[in-house]
């Protein structure tokens, strides 16, 4: 560990906290329809847009209503990904001659794009054709985040409306969530990460012939070595910063190519990688204070920030920690951090992020349930790679997801005041509504689920040996972590990996397909009802029983409550992997 | 619910024209009119012939070049298969090969005095993209020894070169400092054949 190594993580942090609030301000007026000022550009683009698809922007809909549109609306495009993957090879834009994806992997493709996951069972640039990546994948970057930004939102009005059968218009959030919010950035933000080199066309690979040509000794098919010597370099392109720039902002994590953003046309410079990094925590940082905004108490949104930076911080310092340590079972190998090289694990890393980026890097986009990885989470060490893991497994609320890491944080917080509320034996209250059983039962229903998904398709997938143990890359309890991994990112919609598992098999790409769209849509509508439910209470002034959701305490007593339910939850699976797995590393046993 | 379904049809339609058509190739045209060089990949040229792209790394082997990092993607720096090795800190095939590593690198050396000190980490380890165009300082001056022996070049000019060829920390706080191995061995190239030509005049 270096001083610089602290000083970048202490910068990004920094960073963070002076995008929050601006933006924060910003799309509360954006989704309070107030004025902002890119009205008179997206204006007409708005109505243009609602009058083609027959939107009626003034009529507000109830939670059903509002949910039924939202799984309509994934249900259509997430149909029309997948035709677009099936026939992609008589559709324009594809250089390489890339043939149709096969149906188990377009499905559950179309899956992963459609939940905000991007987990990805195939190899990028041998699989997708440009207009595949453009019109299909980076599209879905766009929609499913403008719809958890929507339904987060709907849930804030949930909180502060009284009275009231109504929670806003689906399709209004999503079309402000993207012109005012996803798009603007994103053009900015893609030019800017082509200045850093980041590729931007749709031209055929390129051939390049190689400095000093190598002879390759490789089995041929019938298993008798051949050498052959190789003289060209092909080098993949594609439309990748227009991309780029929503898969981060977006909290979606599905790259362009199949080592993402550690891939150098994804993220070439230490500045592309901070401000990738800024990209995936700013909505989900910014939401917290359009929470505090939107309920009239700024200092409750303030209260919920703390929890989620307190739990980074305990996150990134960790990792850092694990993977400046280096693996004890190299001899011969300089692992020392000195003023010539960062030293530390750097299997699975890149020479430009050295440990303090990688660590930060992991821990960002598994905080927010991003899922781009710029070093190959499977390499890190064993409590480096728990880091990631134990993430996810908190259900994705610190800074989460955009739009679903707030939402997700506000069912916590429910639970929060009903625990307090239990302590001193008065019915809870919420910012002035009464949480009653309807609503503590939506919220637990919500926390239940997750889990269920994780641990037993995990516990079904141990058992398996043909269908689930053949894919494993590493034995040992690496294996189990592995598999836990793959359906905790799944679930959690988060989409990074400890990619050694092959997951291109019908078996994974069935299963995980299951995992994303139930972690995402099951869990959408308890979300939903709890909402609607709120929004038909009355508000009751605060008296002396409040529990005050906006002070230290309140911000501990959440971060405990995200604790327990974690580790009641995870804790004995997380024993049997990389718990287990540190003492033996350190015990000098491999596998 | 039938109108639901329409308006689920049509905003999917208009909204992939917007976001799936317009903006990529807006941003593509963009690009190529503001930093067609960045847009392209950094590409470069020796002689009018494409050689590689400034960011993406290639295998070298031997004494006579500077030597990149292991590379998992395909058969090695294959920058249209790109991954990491995803072996994880147990796994025996990553010791052992780690171990290899070691061995080659110390005999590479000779008998030179520091013959047996530990090799840096980053020439022993695979990158996350298996494309990484840099190693470490460190990695880099570990090698300069046994490159100015095979080029018959002096110590100090190939250090020098190195040297010339760091890269700090961008804006002198971010990433870690780096040399591309790429860049760096076409220079030495260069330095060679400027050497040669300097004894033939001399002659």
């Amino acid at each position: 560990m270096t001083s610089n190594g602290w000083f970048q993580i202490g910068l990004f942090f920094a960073l963070i906290l002076l995008i929050a609030h601006p933006l924060g301000v910003y799309m509360a007026n954006v989704f309070e329809r107030r004025k902002t000022f890119l009205d008179p550009v997206l204006g007409p683009i708005e109505r243009t847009i609602y009058k083609l698809t027959g939107v009626e922007a003034d009529k507000e809909m109830q939670w059903t209503a509002y949910a039924i549109a939202m799984l309509l609306f994934s249900a259509v495009s997430m149909l029309v990904l997948y035709l677009i993957e099936r026939v992609q090879s008589w559709l324009p834009w594809n250089p390489q001659h890339l043939p149709g994806v096969p149906a188990a992997l377009a499905l559950n493709t179309a899956a992963s794009f459609t939940s905000n996951t991007n987990w990805q069972s195939y190899v990028p640039e041998t699989t997708m054709s440009y207009l595949t990546q453009m019109a299909g994948l980076a599209y879905h970057n766009f929609t499913s985040s403008a719809v958890g930004i929507a339904l987060a939102i709907a849930f804030v009005r949930g909180i502060c409306r009284k009275e009231k059968n109504t929670l806003g218009n689906f399709w209004v959030d999503v079309t402000r969530a993207i012109l005012w919010v996803l798009l603007p950035i994103c053009i900015v933000f893609a030019l800017v990460l082509v200045s850093q080199g980041v590729v931007q066309n749709l031209r055929p690979y390129d051939t390049a012939h190689l400095i000093q040509a190598q002879q390759i000794t490789a089995p041929d098919s019938s298993g008798k070595s051949v050498t052959q010597t190789i003289t060209t370099q092909t080098i993949a392109q594609g439309p990748v910063a227009s991309q780029e720039a929503i898969k981060m902002l977006g909290t979606n994590g599905g790259g362009f190519f199949n080592a993402n953003s550690a891939h150098p046309f994804e993220n070439p410079t230490p500045f592309s990688n901070l401000l990738e990094m800024l990209a995936i925590f700013a909505i989900p940082a910014g939401l917290t204070v359009t929470l505090g905004r939107m309920t009239g108490s700024p200092r409750h949104g303030w209260a919920v920030f703390a929890a989620m930076g307190i739990l980074f911080a305990a996150g990134v310092t960790t990792a850092y920690w694990a993977e400046a340590q280096g693996n004890p079972l190299m001899h011969g190998v300089n692992q020392h951090v000195s003023a010539t090289q960062a030293g530390g694990n750097m299997e699975g890393k890149e020479v430009r992020f050295g440990i303090a980026n990688s660590a930060l890097f992991a821990t960002v986009t598994t905080d927010a349930s991003c899922g781009a990885v710029n070093s190959m989470h499977d390499s890190f060490t064993p409590l480096g790679g728990l880091v990631p893991l134990a993430n996810m497994m908190l259900g994705e609320v610190i800074f989460g997801g955009v739009g679903a890491g707030l939402y997700g944080m506000l069912i916590f917080v429910i639970l929060s005041v009903f625990i307090a509320g239990l302590m001193v034996g008065r019915t809870p209250e919420y910012l002035g509504k009464k949480i009653e059983a309807f609503d503590v039962k939506m919220a637990m229903l919500y926390v239940l689920i997750f889990p269920m998904f994780i641990l037993c398709f995990s516990g079904v997938t141990v058992l398996l040996p043909h269908l689930g143990l053949s894919s494993l890359a590493n034995a040992g309890p690496h294996g189990l972590s592995e598999i836990l991994y793959a359906f905790s990112s799944t679930t959690a919609n988060n989409g990074s990996a400890f990619a050694g598992l092959n997951a291109n098999t019908n078996y994974y790409n069935l299963t995980l397909a299951i995992a994303m769209l139930g972690g995402r849509f099951l869990m959408i509508v308890p979300m939903l009802a709890v909402a609607g439910n709120l929004a038909r209470k009355k508000i009751v002034p605060p008296s002396a029983g409040t529990f005050p959701v906006t002070t230290p305490l309140f911000t501990v007593l959440l971060i405990g409550v995200i604790l327990i339910v974690g580790a009641l939850t995870f804790f004995p699976a997380l024993t049997l992997g990389p718990v287990l797995e540190h003492f033996l590393l350190y015990a000098g046993k491999t596998f | 619910m039938r109108k639901q379904i329409f308006t689920a049809v049509l905003y999917t339609a208009v909204t992939t024209l917007l976001l799936g058509i317009a903006y990529p190739l807006g941003i593509t045209v963009l690009a190529h009119f503001l930093m067609p060089q960045q847009a392209n990949g950094e590409l470069i040229t020796k002689d009018g012939v494409l050689v590689g792209s400034k960011l993406i790394g290639q295998t070298f082997t031997g004494a006579g070049y500077f030597q990149g990092r292991p590379s998992s993607a395909g058969t090695g720096y294959d920058a249209a298969n790109s991954s990491g090795s995803n072996l994880g800190p147990t796994n025996a095939t990553l010791i052992a090969r780690v171990q290899q590593s070691v061995q080659s690198w110390q005999a590479s050396r000779g008998k030179s005095v520091d013959a047996r000190a530990d090799v840096p980490v980053d020439l022993v380890t695979t990158s996350a993209s298996g494309l990484d165009p840099d190693i470490t300082i460190a990695a880099a001056e570990y090698q300069v020894p046994s490159v100015a022996r095979a080029r018959g070049l002096p110590e100090t000019s190939v250090q020098n070169l190195v040297r010339a060829h760091t890269m700090p920390r961008q804006f002198g706080v971010l990433g870690e400092p780096r040399v591309n191995v790429l860049e760096l061995n076409m220079a030495l190239d260069r330095m060679s054949a400027n050497a040669k030509t300097a004894t033939t005049v001399s002659r």
